[in-house]
């Protein structure tokens, strides 16, 4: 393992090909009835590598999930530009791009088999294909015993591993996730982020996080940016220097403790400053 | 083991119960029998008025008029909570008139609907209709309102166009909602169709239930009664357990 320490400063961002480039990126939202425009986040920029494990943490309200909406095409920026393997990215999300949510997606009427196929069902994929895809995922995701149950009779993290079950089986070269963990509790996290480190291993994916954990960004991440109070903008660049074969057990190492400090050193004046300024009730 | 609920055997021993204190009191003679008949006696009008025929008419007359009241109010119903739902604006303007919409007795627009349709049974059709459609528009709202964000977000990421989105992730998710107006229109077509027969029509199940009421003859009275608890109930049940089926499924989500 590289001495984390002397992996505390950014990597540089200047490979010829990045997987996802952002470039001088701002989102505003207009303003509504009674409401002034939000700057929500930028100007950002940001070299996503192939194949790396990039995470991002910031205050309540700093514009994460807004980062996330607009590097996968469900929004567009206000200035900027965004690049995925070359391409623009304009206000649809393109080919080879999976996204998993906070929220629970499963669809409830569904099967958890189903629920898995559905993507792939609706692109006409032959159903011994299909069949293959979804069985791989489901018993990767270890929800194989449970094809035939609905997500009604699954618990809050078996969801969301059916949601991440649904996204892996369209064999997404970037995955994006946004706080996927946020409702679990502390040992199914990092259980959950164990399995997330095999999947990323797996499927050579790229992988962009977003997170409030600390720990968590620290513990499963290539790069962690810190972002500031909204408007959200890159403070702090850090590489962790992890070896790519990893898991929950690197909390007990030295260096866990120090990436998490840095990264707290860096979010807590951002945190107090969106805290006073009422951003963590704020539209994101 | 599979079959009736615990609740479902206390529901039947309490309705059976009753039903039995009622049988006691008429045959003791504690209850007038120009009042109240028994209810062996009631079933066995029921029957006979089934096997003579004599009634087959008004009672499909009924049913074929709620069924169109009710088909109407559930296409009509359906495409007008969307319309509530993609035209916020209008919603807004349309609530007050909503809210109130039952307090309006829609039986005085009978005269109106004869004006406008003659004298024939669409102004009872017209009359389970309006009395029908606002509860499968109020729920098809409710339904569209309540899809959550994130399922769109994901039919966003998943590449959906607008009518796979439509089809395979928004009429599913609102599909209970969509369901119990179906239920409330149905129901409600039944109350507005007899409730017009009763007291404005020449003809139907209602109108027949009336007659002999006027006439004295409990038997008839009692036993188209019990036929028409027995449709209603029947189809009521039948309408429950699919519901239940459904949130059972989801988990009451």
């Amino acid at each position: 393992m590289r001495d984390p320490a002397s992996a505390m400063s950014p990597k540089p961002t200047t490979e010829v090909q990045p997987h996802a480039r952002i470039r001088g990126v701002t989102r505003v939202y207009p303003a509504g009835p009674g409401s002034q425009p939000v700057h929500a986040v930028g100007p950002l920029d940001l070299d996503l590598h192939r194949g790396e494990f990039f995470s991002v943490v910031g205050p309540s309200g700093c514009g994460k999930s807004t980062l996330l909406d607009v590097l996968s095409g469900l929004a567009l920026p206000t200035e900027g530009t965004v690049e995925f393997e070359g391409q623009p990215v304009v206000g649809k999300v393109p080919d080879g791009v999976g996204i998993v949510f906070q929220e629970d997606a499963s669809f409830p009427w569904l099967s958890v088999y189903d629920n898995a196929a559905f993507g792939l069902r609706r692109g006409g994929m032959a159903e011994a294909e299909v069949d293959e895809r979804v069985e791989h995922a489901l018993s990767f995701m270890g929800l194989g015993a449970f094809t035939n149950a609905y997500p009604a009779q699954l618990s809050g993290g078996m969801r969301q591993r059916l949601c991440i079950a649904r996204t892996l089986v369209t064999r997404p070269r970037l995955l994006l996730l946004d706080e996927p963990f946020g409702a679990l509790d502390q040992q199914t996290r990092l259980l959950m982020g164990d399995e997330l480190l095999k999947l990323w291993r797996e499927t050579g994916a790229t992988v962009l996080l977003i997170t409030h954990a600390l720990d968590e960004a620290a513990m499963l991440s290539d790069r962690v940016g810190v972002m500031s109070a909204r408007p959200g903008v890159f403070l702090d660049l850090v590489s962790t220097g992890w070896p790519r074969e990893r898991d929950s057990n690197i909390v007990s190492n030295e260096a866990f403790g120090r990436i998490t400090a840095r990264l707290w050193h860096t979010l807590r004046t951002e945190s107090l400053k969106s805290m006073a300024s009422g951003q963590g009730v704020a539209r994101r | 083991m599979s079959g009736m609920s615990r609740a479902g055997w206390i529901r039947l021993f309490v309705v059976s119960l009753l039903v039995l204190m009622l049988e006691v009191a008429c045959r003791a003679g504690w209850i007038d029998p120009v009042a109240v008949i028994a209810p062996t006696k009631m079933a066995a009008g029921a029957w006979n008025l089934l096997a003579s025929g004599s009634y087959t008419k008004p009672i499909l007359l009924t049913l074929s008029n709620v069924a169109m009241a009710a088909a109407l109010s559930v296409v009509v119903g359906f495409a007008a909570g969307w319309v509530l739902y993609r035209l916020p604006r209008f919603r807004r303007a349309a609530d007050p008139l909503l809210a109130s919409y039952y307090a309006v007795p829609t039986f005085i627009f009978y005269p109106l609907f004869i004006v406008l349709f003659g004298l024939n049974r669409w102004p009872l059709v017209a009359i389970g209709f309006i009395f029908a459609v606002v509860a499968m528009a109020l729920n098809t709202l409710q339904g569209f309102e309540r899809v959550p964000q994130v399922l769109r977000r994901t039919a966003q990421a998943m590449r959906l166009s607008p009518q796979q989105t439509l089809i395979r992730l928004v009429l599913p998710s609102c599909a209970p909602h969509l369901f119990t107006g179906l239920k409330l229109s149905i129901v409600y077509a039944f109350i507005g169709v007899i409730a017009g027969e009763f007291v404005l029509s020449g003809a139907g199940l209602g109108f027949e239930i009336a007659f002999a009421y006027n006439s004295f003859d409990n038997a008839t009275m009692y036993g188209l009664m019990i036929l028409l608890l027995g449709f209603v109930g029947g189809l009521n049940m039948l309408l429950y357990s699919w519901e239940r089926r459904l949130y059972l499924r989801r988990g009451g989500r």
